[in-house]
C-alpha cells in the first residue's frame, strides 16, 4: 500500500453533548486542551507521511469549540508535520453559530477550503429533543460568515428517523436545506448507540422512533428530492453537486490508507488498522512516554482487505471497480466470492456494468444484506 | 479381605437416598452431610457438590444420579460406611428415582417446614415404599419465620402414614439437626443382608460414557464380591468383560481392591457400548454365575416427541454423534432419523417430559455446539382409519388425510394438584381450559387441597406447569400419571409460509379451539419471523381451508446510514453480528425462520 495521502485529526471537546452521539468526546470545561493539541503535534511527528497529503479532515467532537489560538496552533502543527498539497481538500467540522468571521478567515489562511456544518434538522423542537445547542437560523448565519471569509465549499449534515420526527418535518427541513448556498449534503439516519442519553431513554421505553417503513420513506424522499435539486447521491448517505464529492470520505470507501491523529481516532497505515486511546489521560500519557497511543492495532489480512474493499466500496454509487480489485488482489470479484454476485443479482440487489459492481436502487436501502454477503466464511 | 471381615464391614454399611421436592433443601442437606462425614475438606467443598452439571446448577435440580461413599463415626464410637445416592426431584425423572431407590435400604424424606408435602414428593415416597425402604422423615427449614413444623408433622402422619413423632426437625442451611439425621441413618436404615461369598449379583443402576475409559457402570453389590481382573458377564446382555477397575466416589473416584455386599460404586471393564451395560441388568461372574438375576426395572417409555434438526445441515452427523453419546448416559432418550421437507435431515426424539426435552436440547447446543431447531413437542396419537387400520402417530405431519380417519384417540393423564384453598378456582379454571375432566377434590388439612383432573397429555406437555405456577403464585405442586387413551375430536392444522406448507409447523389441535389457535399462531409467527426481502403471507389451514392469516411485511430498510468516520472495524462487527444472527435461522423455502418460531405453534398466549 502506498503511503497514505489522507489525514484525520480528532478534536474531542464539546460545549454540549448531543443525545445521540457516541463518538469520543468530553465536556470542554477544565480539559487540558492546550496539552492535548501539543500531544496531537507529537503524534503527528511520529506519524509523518512521506507522501504529500491530498485530503485533511478535522472532526470531532467540536473543532470550533476550540479558541481561535488553539485551532490556529493545531493547523500550524498539521502544516509543520505534513506536506499539504496546494490543491488538497481541507475540511473542518463546524458547529452552527460557533465560529466568527475571524475564525473562518484564520482557517482560510491555513488552507481550509471546505466546511462540514452539523445542522441535523431545521426544526427547533427536534433540535432541542436531540440536545443540539444551536438554533435553526445559526446554520445560515455560519454559511454567510464563511462565504465572506472566502470559504464557499460547504457541506451540511442532516439526520432523519429522529424521535417523533414526522415526514412533514423532514420534508420541511430538506426544503430549507436546498435553499442554502451549499454544495454537499450528508444525511444520516439516527442509530441508537450504547453509552448515549438516547440509549438510556430507549431502554426505558421513553423514546418514540419512526419505524422501518417511515425511515425508508424518509430516505426515498431525500434521495428523489436532492436529485431534483442537482445533488447526486455518490454514496448511500452522501450527496453532492457535480464536482463537489468529498475526496476525504472517498479515501475510506476506496479502502485507501489514512493517518488518524488524536484521542479515539482510527488510522490505516501500511496495511495496519489502529485505534487510539479514547480517554484523554491515557492518550496524553502514551504520547508523553514517546509511544504510539494505540489501544489496538490489526494487520489486515488479504481476505479481510477484500471484504472491506467490497463492503466499503459498494457504499459508493459508482460501486467497486472490478479492474482495480483484480489488480490489487490478483483475483476477480467472482473468484474471491464464489456465487455471491450472481445470488445478489438474482435478488435484485446488485448489478454489474462495465466491470463495476454496484447496488441497485432497491439495494441501496438494503445495503447491509449485500455487504453481509461479502463476508467470507 | 477375609470372609468374616467382609461380613463385619457389610454390617456397618448404610445405603440411603434423599427424597425431596425441588427447593426443599435436598442439595443443602447433602452438602452438610458431606461436611460432617469429612468426605471433603472445607476448601475442596464447593457449594452443592452433588449437582455437578452446569445445567443442574442453573436449574437447581439434580438430573444424573450420583453415589458417594462417606465415613461416619457414630455416637456409639463405631465407624460406619454411608452410601448417599442422589435422586432427581422432577416428575420427568421418576424412572431414575426408581433406579436409585432400588440401590438403597433407606431414604431421608425432606419436607419443607412451611410448604408441607408436595405432590411430587408424595410420588417418590410411594416409590420408596414400593422398594420397602426405611423412611426417615425430616422437617427442614424449621428456622424460617413461616415454618409450621407441627402442621407438617400432622401431614406426614395423615398423608404418608408415618408416625409424626419420628420427624426430625432440621435446618440444613443453619446446620440444625444434622447429627440427629446421621444417627437416625445408623439406627434405622438396615444394613445390607447379602452373602459376600455367594456368586456375584451386582445391579447396574446407572452408566455413563467416558471418552477415555469407555462405559463406566454404577453398581450396587447385592451378593458376592468382585475384584479387578475377574471375568464378568452381563446376565441380560449375555456379553462378557474383564474388570479393569472398580472403586467408589468420595465424591472423587477412588479405586478399590474389591467391592463386596452393600458397596455402591463404579466398574470399568472396557465396555464400548452402553447397550452392553443396560441399566437394571445384573452383573455376575463368568466362571461362577449366579442362578437368578435380580428383578429388572420397569423401563419407562417416552411420552413426548419432537423433531431435532441442525440449523446448519452440515451438522447432521455431529448431531447424531451427540445424540448417541447422550443416549449412553440416558436410557430414557430415544431417537430415530427422520426427514422433513422444510428442515431436511434430522431426528425424531422421544423424552420423558418437556423438562427432559429441554435439558437434552440445551446440552446438545452447549456441550456439542450445534445450533438446533426443535419442533413443537407432540404426544403419540392413536388413529383408526376408515379401513379399520390403526396407526400410531408421533409426528403431526404424518397424520393421515381427514377423509381417511375414522377417529383419533389421545393419551390422558390423571393429574394431582396440591394447592392452598385460595387457589382452587384458578387451578380448576386452568384445568378446564386445558380440556380437563374433573375427578375429585380432597382437603388434606383445613387449607390444603388435592385436586384431581383427567387431562389430555398434549395439553400439559407444553406450558401447563409454568401456567400453574404463575396462576398460584408458585404454591401449587403437580404430579401426573398416564391413564390410557380417550377419543377426542382432533384435527391437524397446517401452517403455510409464502403459500408453502411447512411440515415442521403442523400441529394437532382440538377442533373447537382450532380457529383461535390458528389466529394466535399466525400473529405469533408474524412477530417472530423477521421481515424478509419480500412480503410473506402466514396462513393456518385445516385441510384445504384457510382459517387464519397474517402478513410479514417486506424489509424496507437495512443499511447503515451513519457516519462512523474511519472506524471500519465497527462496520465489520455490525455485519458479522447480522451474519451470525442469520446462521441461527433456518431457510425454509424462501423464508428465513428463527429457531423459536418452531416451538411457538404451541403457545396459547396472545403476547
Amino acid at each position: 500500500m502506498k503511503n497514505p495521502s489522507s489525514l484525520y485529526v480528532h478534536v474531542p471537546f464539546c460545549e454540549q453533548i448531543c443525545h445521540y452521539c457516541d463518538f469520543n468526546k468530553f465536556f470542554l470545561k477544565n480539559q487540558p486542551v492546550a496539552d492535548y493539541i501539543e500531544a496531537c503535534g507529537s503524534e503527528m511527528r511520529m506519524s509523518e507521511s512521506v507522501a504529500p497529503i491530498e485530503t485533511v479532515y478535522i472532526g470531532g467532537g467540536t473543532p470550533t469549540a476550540l479558541e481561535d489560538e488553539q485551532l490556529e496552533r493545531l493547523l500550524e502543527l498539521i502544516h509543520k508535520h505534513f506536506t499539504i498539497k496546494p490543491s488538497a481538500e481541507f475540511t473542518v467540522e463546524v458547529n452552527p453559530g460557533s465560529a466568527s468571521k475571524e475564525t473562518f478567515t484564520m482557517m482560510k489562511r491555513y488552507g481550509v477550503n471546505r466546511l462540514s456544518i452539523g445542522a441535523q434538522t431545521f426544526d427547533t423542537g427536534l433540535l432541542k429533543a436531540i440536545n443540539r445547542d444551536h438554533g435553526e437560523g445559526d446554520v445560515e448565519a455560519s454559511i454567510q460568515l464563511a462565504r465572506h471569509a472566502g470559504i464557499t465549499d460547504i457541506s451540511v449534515d442532516m439526520m432523519f428517523g429522529l424521535p417523533g420526527q414526522t415526514m412533514e418535518q423532514w420534508q420541511q427541513s430538506l426544503i430549507k436545506l436546498v435553499s442554502l448556498p451549499i454544495s454537499h449534503v450528508s444525511a444520516y439516519s439516527l442509530k441508537i448507540e450504547p453509552k448515549t442519553v438516547f440509549y438510556q431513554m430507549w431502554n426505558r421505553g421513553a423514546l418514540k422512533l419512526p419505524n422501518q417503513d417511515m425511515e425508508a420513506e424518509m430516505y426515498d424522499w431525500l434521495y428523489e428530492y436532492l436529485h431534483e435539486n442537482d445533488f447526486q447521491a455518490y454514496e448511500i448517505s452522501n450527496f453532492a453537486k457535480p464536482g463537489y464529492e468529498s475526496l476525504h470520505n472517498q479515501a475510506y470507501w476506496n479502502n485507501d490508507g489514512y493517518v488518524g491523529i488524536g484521542a479515539g481516532a482510527h488510522g490505516y497505515v501500511n496495511g495496519v488498522r489502529h485505534r487510539n486511546h479514547g480517554p484523554l489521560p491515557k492518550y496524553l500519557k502514551a504520547i508523553e512516554a514517546g509511544e504510539m497511543p494505540w489501544i489496538e492495532s490489526h494487520q489486515v489480512p488479504v481476505n479481510e482487505q477484500m471484504e472491506e474493499e467490497m463492503f466499503m466500496g459498494l457504499r459508493k454509487r459508482i460501486g467497486v471497480n472490478g479492474h482495480r480489485f483484480e489488480k490489487r488482489y490478483g483475483l476477480t470479484v467472482e473468484d474471491a466470492f464464489p456465487g455471491t454476485v450472481s445470488k445478489l443479482q438474482e435478488r435484485g440487489l446488485l448489478q454489474k456494468e462495465e466491470n463495476h459492481y454496484r447496488l441497485t436502487r432497491q439495494g441501496l436501502l438494503l445495503g447491509n444484506e449485500v455487504f453481509e454477503a461479502f463476508l467470507l466464511p | 479381605m477375609k470372609p468374616e471381615d467382609r461380613i463385619k464391614r457389610r454390617d456397618k454399611i448404610r445405603n440411603f437416598s434423599i427424597i425431596a421436592h425441588i427447593d426443599h433443601g435436598k442439595s443443602t442437606l447433602a452438602d452438610r452431610i458431606l461436611e460432617k462425614t469429612s468426605a471433603l475438606t472445607q476448601r475442596e467443598m464447593q457449594d452443592q457438590m452433588l449437582d455437578a452439571m452446569d445445567l443442574e446448577r442453573e436449574r437447581g435440580i439434580t438430573i444424573k444420579l450420583n453415589a458417594v461413599q462417606l465415613t461416619y463415626t457414630a455416637a456409639d464410637g463405631e465407624e460406619y460406611i454411608f452410601h448417599l445416592i442422589d435422586t432427581p426431584g422432577h416428575v420427568d425423572f421418576a424412572y431414575e428415582v426408581s433406579r436409585s431407590l432400588a440401590a438403597c435400604e433407606g431414604a431421608l424424606l425432606i419436607v419443607d417446614a412451611a410448604q408441607g408435602i408436595e405432590a411430587q414428593t408424595l410420588a417418590n415416597v410411594y416409590l420408596a415404599l414400593d422398594n420397602e425402604l426405611e423412611i426417615i422423615p425430616v422437617i427442614n427449614k424449621i428456622d424460617l419465620p413461616s415454618a409450621d413444623p407441627e402442621r407438617v408433622r400432622g401431614e406426614v402422619e395423615d398423608v404418608i402414614g408415618l408416625p409424626g413423632e419420628d420427624c426430625i426437625p432440621a435446618s440444613a442451611k443453619s446446620g440444625i439437626g444434622i447429627d440427629e439425621i446421621l444417627e437416625a441413618v445408623v439406627e434405622k436404615v438396615p444394613a445390607p443382608d447379602g452373602d459376600p461369598e455367594a456368586p456375584l449379583k451386582a445391579m447396574i443402576f446407572d452408566s455413563i460414557y467416558d471418552p477415555y475409559r469407555g462405559v463406566i457402570v454404577y453398581i450396587r453389590i447385592v451378593e458376592g464380591t468382585v475384584k479387578p481382573g475377574e471375568k464378568i458377564r452381563m446376565m441380560q446382555g449375555q456379553k462378557e468383560f474383564e474388570v479393569q477397575e472398580i472403586g467408589v466416589f468420595t465424591p472423587k473416584p477412588v479405586s478399590k481392591q474389591e467391592l463386596s455386599v452393600g458397596d455402591v460404586g463404579y466398574m470399568i471393564a472396557s465396555i464400548k457400548n452402553v447397550g452392553d451395560s443396560q441399566v437394571g441388568d445384573t452383573i455376575t461372574h463368568a466362571a461362577r454365575p449366579t442362578a437368578e438375576p435380580l428383578p429388572g426395572y420397569r423401563k419407562l417409555n417416552p411420552m413426548v416427541f419432537c423433531g431435532l434438526y441442525p440449523v446448519d445441515t452440515n451438522d447432521y452427523n455431529d448431531l447424531r454423534d451427540a445424540l448417541e453419546k447422550l443416549e449412553l448416559n440416558d436410557s430414557a432418550l430415544q431417537f430415530e432419523a427422520e426427514t422433513s421437507q422444510a428442515l431436511g435431515f434430522g431426528f425424531r426424539c422421544g423424552f420423558l417430559g418437556l423438562l427432559h426435552m429441554e435439558i437434552i436440547q440445551e446440552r446438545i447446543e452447549r456441550e456439542y455446539n450445534i445450533d438446533l431447531i426443535t419442533t413443537a413437542p407432540s404426544v403419540i396419537y392413536e388413529v383408526t382409519k376408515t379401513d379399520g387400520e390403526q396407526v400410531l402417530i408421533d409426528n403431526p405431519s404424518e397424520m393421515p388425510d381427514a377423509q381417511q380417519i375414522d377417529h383419533i384417540r389421545e393419551p390422558y393423564v390423571k393429574a394431582e394438584v396440591m394447592v392452598p384453598n385460595d387457589y382452587v378456582g384458578a387451578v380448576m379454571e386452568l384445568c378446564q381450559r386445558k380440556r380437563g375432566d374433573y375427578v375429585d377434590m380432597k382437603y388434606l388439612d383445613e387449607n390444603r387441597v388435592n385436586i384431581i383432573y383427567e387431562l389430555p397429555l398434549s395439553e400439559i406437555v407444553y406450558d401447563f406447569f409454568d401456567t400453574l405456577k404463575s396462576s398460584t403464585k408458585g404454591y401449587a405442586s403437580f404430579d401426573y400419571e398416564l391413564i390410557g387413551y380417550k377419543e377426542s375430536n382432533l384435527v391437524k392444522m397446517d401452517i403455510l409460509l409464502n403459500a408453502e406448507k411447512i411440515d415442521a409447523l403442523s400441529i394437532i389441535v382440538h377442533r373447537d379451539s382450532a380457529y383461535d389457535r390458528g389466529k394466535i399462531i399466525a400473529e405469533k409467527l408474524k412477530k417472530l419471523i423477521p421481515r424478509q426481502q419480500f412480503e410473506v403471507p402466514v396462513q393456518a389451514s385445516i385441510g384445504q381451508k384457510i382459517i387464519a392469516r397474517s402478513t410479514i411485511k417486506a424489509m424496507r430498510k437495512n443499511v447503515l446510514a451513519k457516519c462512523y468516520g474511519g472506524d471500519i472495524s465497527r462496520k465489520r462487527k455490525l455485519l458479522e453480528k447480522q451474519k451470525e444472527g442469520k446462521k441461527r435461522m433456518k431457510s425454509v423455502g424462501s423464508v428465513e425462520v428463527p429457531q423459536e418460531a418452531f416451538m411457538s405453534v404451541l403457545s396459547m398466549d396472545e403476547d
